[in-house]
């Protein structure tokens, strides 16, 4: 699960991080008051960052054509006026693609002088199952971009999960960043902060891009995460009450909603052959073997282990909600499950969704031989496919008459 | 032989009186493997009772083990109590722990890894696995060794190694083979977590060390690097033929495809790559998935 900037930020602050002072607005009578309480705290700007779960903010489009989904105002009334151009509105960045994302919630947050910017991050390293810290001096950039380029610039630090950080972890990396004096203290809270952050929330990643050295209006410097994006478990959510209420379906395409209600695991494609399996590996098999043959998958769909009546019918009507889909492909390998019971749920699916689009299903396993029969016997149109790679054929071909 | 567990491995199963613990347990009785206890805290004295069998019901695995001899177990635990059930039986000397759960939490494997590290006693396999299968000699590979949710009767007592993330693309594997009249040594799944006990590499070595595997087919997908460190000892020190299949090749990046570890994140852990580095290290490469068990049987 995903959350958005301004929820993230609260996070870390919980685990001692310094972020701005920022108030966020849900809507547009909210934003006045806030912009006031930020310039009466003292500070001459007013940020105003439109939350979506995607990065590209500030280079982003709305689909009105404003230009920018981050904006510094120079006054309480500059504020509002950006506010009342991206509310509601549709922002369109390098990560959205082209539908965007509708804008629902403003972040107004105090306006930073920048010094210096970095690049910190936290993330599992997949290679010693071990957590993994990220810092880099080039802040504010694309860090896959650093990486490529300057990898000098990166310093990375493992974590021994028993001990948790030690402090001279996070010594090592304030030195790293070039942090110096009080800032360098401060760097080391702030290091642990968002350490403390990752693993207490069971985050899959924390990533501060910038963290920044900020002059503050009495001249002072500090460091703070100007911009923090977090990505969490889904599996460690239940353990997290106020996370979880943090999820924002808005930032979730419907129909991905809408199969999770029947513990269906879908993730809507491009293409236009629909892919309905049992098992996450023969799902993404069955979507390359789509491709191979010339077409494109219009989602990935994983009905679980038991694919029952009632989940094969949801999942038929997902499939079907997708305009682009234009024919079927059904990937069963009944290994426990019994295929006669998953052929007579497909042809209940097909007679309740009254589907009109080929169809082309393969199943193996176990009392196979009854399966298909059933299917062959239901009257309803349904293609035959012997291997994956006859149906995948099948199919393809079926569409592309 | 066959790698970590033979037709006489005495079997455990941690979580037996649950729903989907009971159901398996069943199956693996009826397939003719030794289950020869089960563990469910609270249930102690307790009998499990399938086909004529009476299996002792233990409250903690140290016990267990004490009484039957089992060596191995199968853990069905949910996944809030998975880590627990895991390294208790790491603590009580089994020598494989094969943990079915999914959905445990990273945080949760990664403290259950680094309590592992260095213990070369107990070996971990999975979670988030359709576990192990050594076929047995009878119809439908009846009397072999069957940890976990495979189904067994897909399988035929014989020579070639497959190992994999994922369940459903093992069985299409195995089902290949049998299909074609070509038997297996053993079928590991070791699991579509991004943190997991066993590797593909740990595997193949073990399929490299064992006389009667003759040939390997090891299937991966996206996420992670795994496959590529496989397939550089493969090109070093393999001395069997290995033929792979990688799933995600259309998974756009940034998603995660059902598995939790199956993610192309920063750039990393594409098809592409895991492709390229099967080719460099002469692993045959199935175009599609259903040229699995062809790809090696062309090689061999």
């Amino acid at each position: 699960m995903n959350i958005h900037e301004y929820q993230a930020k609260q996070l870390l602050a919980q685990y001692g991080v310094n972020v701005p002072f920022e108030i966020p607005a849900k809507s547009l009578a909210e934003v006045r008051p806030a912009a006031e309480k930020i310039v009466a705290a003292g500070s001459a700007k007013v940020v105003v960052k439109s939350q979506i779960h995607a990065g590209g903010r500030g280079k982003g489009t709305f689909k009105s054509g404003f230009q920018g989904g981050v904006k510094v105002a120079g006054s309480v009334d500059e504020a509002v006026g950006f506010a009342e151009k991206m509310f509601n509105q549709t922002l369109v960045t390098k990560q959205t693609g082209a539908d965007g994302r509708q804008v629902q919630t403003l972040l107004l947050a105090a306006g930073a002088k920048i010094k210096k910017e970095f690049y910190l991050a936290v993330l599992l390293n997949r290679e010693t199952s071990r957590p993994l810290i990220m810092a880099s001096t080039e802040g504010g950039m694309d860090i896959e971009e650093v990486a490529e380029k300057h990898p000098e610039k990166i310093c990375k630090e493992t974590i021994d999960p028993a001990v948790g950080i030690m402090p001279y972890q996070a010594r090592k990396i304030a030195a790293a960043l070039g942090l110096k004096g009080d800032l360098f203290n401060a760097g080391v809270k702030l290091i642990t902060g968002v350490y403390n952050t990752w693993w207490e929330c069971d985050a899959a990643m924390v990533e501060l891009n910038p963290l920044a050295v900020v002059e503050l209006a009495d001249g002072k410097e500090t460091v703070m995460a100007l911009d923090a994006k977090i990505s969490l478990d889904d599996n460690a959510l239940y353990r997290h009450k106020n996370i979880l209420e943090m999820r924002d379906l808005n930032e979730e395409a419907p129909l991905e909603i809408e199969a999770s209600k029947f513990a269906l695991n879908y993730i809507k494609l491009d293409g236009s052959i629909a892919c309905l399996v049992n098992g996450a590996g023969l799902a993404m098999a069955t979507m390359d073997i789509v491709q191979h043959f010339g077409a494109m998958p219009a989602n990935f769909l994983d009905v679980g282990g038991g694919a029952s009546k009632e989940q094969v019918t949801a999942a038929f009507k997902i499939i079907l909600s997708d305009p682009n889909v234009k024919g079927i492909l059904v990937n069963i390998f009944g290994g426990i499950m019994d295929c006669n019971v998953i052929a007579t749920g497909i042809v209940a699916a097909v007679k309740e969704t009254g589907l009109k689009l080929p169809l082309v299903v393969r199943l193996e396993g176990n009392n196979v031989v009854a399966g298909k029969k059933t299917l062959a016997e239901s009257g309803v149109a349904i293609i035959n496919g012997d291997s994956m790679a006859d149906a995948a054929q099948k199919i393809v071909k079926a569409v592309g008459k | 032989m066959s790698i970590l567990v033979t037709p006489n491995t005495k079997v455990l199963v941690q979580g037996i009186t649950g729903s989907f613990g009971a159901k398996h347990a069943q199956l693996s009785i009826d397939y003719g493997t030794h289950i020869v206890a089960g563990v469910t805290p609270g249930k102690g004295g307790q009998f499990f009772e399938h086909g004529g069998k009476k299996v002792p019901i233990f409250d903690t695995v140290a016990d267990a083990v004490k009484q039957s001899g089992a060596t191995a177990s199968a853990v069905f635990v949910p996944p809030p109590f998975a880590a627990d059930a895991i390294l208790e039986g790491a603590d009580a000397g089994l020598d494989l722990v094969v943990a079915i759960t999914e959905g445990i939490p990273v945080r949760d494997m990664v403290r259950v890894k680094r309590a592992l590290e260095g213990n070369l006693k107990t070996r971990l396999i999975g979670p988030n696995c359709p576990g192990i299968v050594t076929p047995g000699e009878g119809k439908d590979s009846h009397g072999g060794c069957r940890i976990g949710i495979a189904p067994g009767y897909i399988h035929k007592k014989g020579n070639i190694g497959v190992v994999s993330r994922s369940g459903t693309l093992t069985y299409e594997a195995v089902w290949q083979l049998t299909s074609r009249g070509v038997g297996q040594s053993t079928c590991v799944g070791i699991g579509g977590d991004p943190v997991n006990g066993t590797s593909h590499l740990d595997v193949i070595k073990l399929f490299n060390a064992d006389p009667e595997t003759t040939g390997i087919i090891m299937i991966g997908e996206i996420g992670g690097s795994a496959e590529e460190e496989a397939a550089e000892w493969i090109k070093a020190h393999c001395k069997k033929p290995v033929a792979g299949f990688i799933a995600g090749a259309t998974a756009p990046p940034g998603r995660r495809m059902g598995h939790a570890g199956a993610i192309v994140s920063g750039g990393k852990g594409t098809a592409e790559a895991k492709i390229a580095a099967f080719k460099a290290a002469g692993i045959g490469v199935a175009v599609t998935p259903s040229e699995m068990a062809d790809t090696l049987l062309k090689m061999m």
